[in-house]
């Protein structure tokens, strides 16, 4: 790498700046978050008394405990049966090789590039319908159908590299094909089934459109569409704003920084593929 | 989105490869095609009935004039003329397409100046902390990070304060409410949230590039433009196409940073057809009119995205 100091130099000073950038809004939040209640904050600005009952009145004022509740039960009810479908149906498609899979894979490509906005109205109806508008199943069933072409193309693309000889040889020795998935090729999936994991993870907690749409209770919602609603009744009071707001991302925030490489390492390869 | 595509071995050529089957061989392959089936179908199910179905459904609502309750009332293609004759949903979707500019061609600029300057984040304790940092914006929910923003362009906010403070308070104003700066300032938005995306898949990519290569550019006497131009881009092409593709679907879907930053305002400055689909389905009871305008999002997005799959998906030179 021959590159000159001074360019070298340059580029982390780029670096740097763009850091300073992307961590600027948080800073200027948690600085009016601190501000005396009532007041209007300025800019950015160290208050002389910090207020960090701030946050409590905001974890009362948002509700936190039953909003966390929600968006854990939205995930529970999302992720894993997502992850098990898509599995399953990466494997048919990708190893197994069903008769008319390219076609069934062709419908999928379909869906992936599909704004979610194309499709909430007619869903909006079909939830109407189903007697389900108002509960997390409104999210929680669209949802798991919109994530199918991502989550399909995911494991689809790591089931086709794995050598059709490994299935072949477990079938000599006379293991049955739910046998051979759950035994071989799931164990042998778990990477690509983790970062998929963390993905859909992601996109249900941070998932706003569906939320707003089809669900009126904020504290049956994600915890973004919960943001929301939270913006919508304490707009005016900007601390009470700004301290909400960073409460509600704190759990993402943890999450992140505890499976940090996992993150990255799934984010990157989610976008290449995605 | 289709790196599998081409290069997955078909399972045809395998099966080609074996002596003759037997009957009892068919017989037995038969089975197994009809239990590969089962594992495909829960998730086609969930798809076409969560996506496909409503997909349709979007389709015939755009050919109906329907206020979500009566009787819909057959328009043909009606609706459409609508939207591409409509000064105010053109201009609409002019937002989206403008919007491009600031999520897309903005972060993969910057991000690209980046990684031709760095080449490679440090391995060590540093790298880790900066991709941390630049991911933070794809982790927290787009509708935070609205709100992040609205306080720091609001009137009081962090920017305001800074211009005052190097004596630029004439140009201070409410930088989301201004008719002039609204749009871009959403932009900004956008920027911010895609730019450390951009930049650590560019730099990840940089980092793939055969040093030789420099260096033969280097021996050859090209400045640092004509490297640029000669080894740096045709080399990310693949990675440039991922950035550009992600960025523009975001920017063309956009609705969660603009309905909390501006709900589309002042006037129609702001508003994005995702946010006017949301607005004619569910206030004002136009749902023809909104699926109309949601399947021409639909085919813009893709008429922006298949032909950069196509430019960008080839061999590497």
């Amino acid at each position: 790498m021959n590159l000159s100091r001074r360019e070298q130099m340059t580029g982390r000073v780029f670096l740097i700046a763009l850091i300073l950038v992307t961590l600027l809004p948080f800073v200027s939040m948690l600085s009016a978050a601190l501000q005396p209640r009532g007041t209007v904050p300025t800019g950015l600005a160290w208050p002389s008394d910090p207020q960090w009952g701030n946050f409590a009145d905001a974890f009362t004022a948002a509700n936190m405990g039953a909003l966390l509740r929600s968006s854990l039960l939205i995930v529970a009810g999302v992720v894993p049966v997502s992850v098990l479908i898509a599995t399953m149906a990466g494997f048919g498609l990708g190893q197994l090789r069903v008769p008319g899979g390219r076609l069934v894979f062709g419908l999928l490509l379909l869906g992936l590039t599909l704004p979610f906005e194309a499709v909430v109205t007619p869903l909006y109806y079909q939830m109407q319908d189903l007697g389900l508008l108002n509960t997390r199943w409104a999210i929680i069933l669209p949802l798991i159908g919109l994530y199918m072409p991502f989550a399909v193309f995911w494991m689809r693309a790591h089931f086709t590299n794995v050598p059709v000889e490994l299935s072949e040889a477990a079938r000599v020795d006379g293991s049955s094909t739910w046998q051979l998935f759950w035994r071989v090729q799931v164990p042998l999936a778990r990477p690509a089934i983790a970062s998929l994991t963390i993905l859909l993870f992601l996109w249900t907690w941070n998932q706003f459109l569906l939320a707003i749409v089809l669900v009126d209770d904020a504290t049956k919602r994600t915890m973004a569409g919960a943001l929301g609603a939270f913006q919508g009744q304490w707009g005016t009071d900007l601390v009470l704003l700004c301290a909400g707001s960073l409460l509600i991302l704190t759990p993402t925030l943890i999450v992140f920084l505890i499976f940090q490489r996992q993150f990255i390492k799934a984010l990157i390869q989610g976008s290449v593929k995605g | 989105m289709t790196s599998a595509l081409g290069s997955a071995p078909t399972g045809r050529d395998v099966r080609r490869a074996r002596p003759t089957p037997t009957r009892a061989h068919r017989l037995r392959w038969a089975r197994a095609a009809g239990t590969g089936w089962l594992y495909v179908l829960p998730a086609l199910v969930m798809y076409a009935v969560f996506v496909l179905r409503p997909l349709a459904l979007t389709i015939q609502y755009s050919l109906y004039d329907w206020n979500g309750i009566g009787v819909a009332r057959w328009a043909g293609l009606d609706n459409y003329l609508t939207v591409f004759t409509d000064s105010d949903l053109l201009k609409i979707i002019g937002n989206a397409v403008i919007l491009i500019v600031f999520f897309s061609f903005i972060p993969v600029a910057l991000g690209l100046l980046v990684a031709s300057m760095v080449r490679r984040i440090t391995t060590g304790a540093f790298g880790t902390v900066v991709r941390t940092i630049l991911f933070l914006p794809q982790v927290i929910p787009l509708v935070a990070a609205g709100i992040a923003w609205s306080w720091l362009l609001s009137s009081n906010g962090l920017l305001n304060q800074a211009l005052r403070a190097v004596g630029l308070g004439g140009v201070a104003r409410a930088w989301l409410g201004d008719f002039d700066t609204a749009l871009p300032a959403v932009g900004v938005i956008g920027a911010w949230v895609l730019l450390g995306l951009c930049t650590i898949l560019l730099v990840t990519g940089m980092s793939k590039i055969d040093p030789a290569l420099y260096e033969a550019a280097r021996l050859d006497g090209a400045g640092p433009v004509r490297e640029f131009l000669a080894v740096t881009l045709p080399s990310l092409r693949q990675e440039i196409g991922v950035c550009l593709t992600v960025t523009i679907i975001a920017a063309l879907a956009s609705f969660d940073i603009v309905y909390i930053s501006t709900s589309g305002g002042p006037g129609l400055q702001t508003t994005v057809p995702g946010l006017e689909i949301y607005r004619l389905a569910f206030s004002q009871r136009q749902v023809g009119l909104a699926s109309a305008l949601a399947v021409v999002l639909m085919v813009l997005v893709l008429a922006c995205v298949l032909p950069i799959q196509r430019l960008t998906r080839g061999e590497k030179p």
